[in-house]
């Protein structure tokens, strides 16, 4: 029970929302909402260079700060998504981008997780027939005379 | 349980079959294969520590996405009092031999540790073209006067927004731009003198 929620927890993990961004200056905020809101998105999809293992909304770093003001400036100025990560992405290159695109130098890094499920899938299938094969399953008729005579004896022995 | 003397014999298993143990030697090998593992990991990991002792490794390194392109459009104003002409990107395209774009600041502390290559190179003849970067105009004199004059052109960023074009991420930053108007290389952080002798100066010699 314990290791089924312990499961449970660390499917649940990565959809639980990130923390609240840390860097939430109210001078920097668009007026508009659910622009504000577009702009953390995109902010969100985009690493800091300085700190690196943080996105722009998460760093306090001046060149962070710079990035954030211009993905608001084009936000407000109605650009959508896609044209304001590619503005990003001309300039710094696939590094800035927290989920790496995909294209052949990144195959391998996409596909690991599914050849990891299957690489184990087939070591469980591999040593389940080897187990299977090495111990077939046992009838009452595989028995010798003597052994039946003693199960028969434990098996009246715990009834009452 | 013992006390049944007929036990079953074990299936008949042909040498290596699919039923057969793990042999000794193949259990040798699986107690083996946790140490393969540590080793190849040892390995792995004293070559990033050496790459990291002689800089041929650096795991905080960005690659330049502006390798193999032109310089942004750009066109920056001149420092006032320093009597040098401001930079643009016409400055840079097909200047007919290679030319060194520096983005310098008079808070930082490592463009001070490279300002002296800077100043053979320009000694040198090496066209060094120069952007000061989020700095206040008389700080950015105040450490050219102190430290001398590199640039043959200035141009002041004080937003920091050209830097962005550029793909900037921290000063002080060097770019190779070739004869025919191509960025070709680009250094982040100080120019040392090993940077100059095993980097710089082959580049500017193929580009020449």
């Amino acid at each position: 029970m314990k290791y089924l929620f312990f499961l449970a927890f660390l499917l649940a993990a990565p959809l639980t929302p990130p923390a609240l961004a840390a860097v939430s200056d109210p001078a920097e905020m668009l007026r508009d909402p659910a622009q504000e809101e577009r702009a953390r998105q995109i902010g969100r999809e985009l690493r800091c260079l300085v700190c690196q293992n943080q996105s722009i909304e998460d760093s306090d770093a001046e060149l962070a700060r710079d990035l954030r003001r211009i993905v608001r400036e084009q936000v407000s100025a109605g650009r959508n998504d896609a044209d304001v990560l590619r503005f990003v992405h001309d300039r710094y290159g696939d590094f800035v981008l927290l989920r790496p695109p995909v294209k052949p130098a990144t195959w391998l890094l996409w596909a690991t997780p599914v050849l990891a499920l299957g690489l184990g899938l087939t070591l469980i299938l591999a040593m389940r027939r080897r187990r299977a094969a090495a111990a077939p399953p046992g009838t009452a008729e595989d028995l010798s005379a003597a052994e039946r005579a003693r199960l028969a004896q434990l098996e009246d022995g715990r009834s009452p | 349980m013992s006390a049944a003397g007929d036990r079953r014999p074990a299936p008949a298993q042909g040498p290596g079959g699919a039923g057969a143990p793990p042999s000794p030697s193949r259990r040798r090998l699986l107690l083996l294969a946790p140490l393969g593992v540590a080793a190849a990991a040892g390995v792995g990991f004293y070559a990033m520590l050496r790459g990291l002792g002689t800089g041929s490794y650096d795991p905080k390194g960005v690659p330049s996405a502006l390798i193999g392109r032109q310089p942004p459009e750009f066109s920056l104003p001149p420092l006032e009092g320093a009597d040098l002409p401001g930079l643009s990107s016409a400055d840079l395209r097909g200047a007919g031999r290679p030319v060194l774009v520096n983005f310098f600041a008079s808070w930082c502390v490592p463009c001070v540790i490279e300002h002296p290559q800077l100043m053979r190179l320009a000694r040198e003849g090496v066209p060094v073209l120069g952007v000061a970067y989020k700095d206040k105009p008389a700080d950015a004199l105040g450490f050219l006067r102190r430290h001398g004059n590199p640039y043959r052109k200035l141009g002041v960023d004080l937003p920091g927004r050209v830097a962005i074009d550029w793909g900037l991420y921290g000063v002080p930053e060097t770019y190779l731009v070739d004869r025919e108007g191509f960025i070709r290389w680009r250094w982040a952080g100080p120019i040392t003198d090993d940077t100059l002798k095993q980097e710089l100066q082959p580049l500017l010699r193929r580009h020449a």
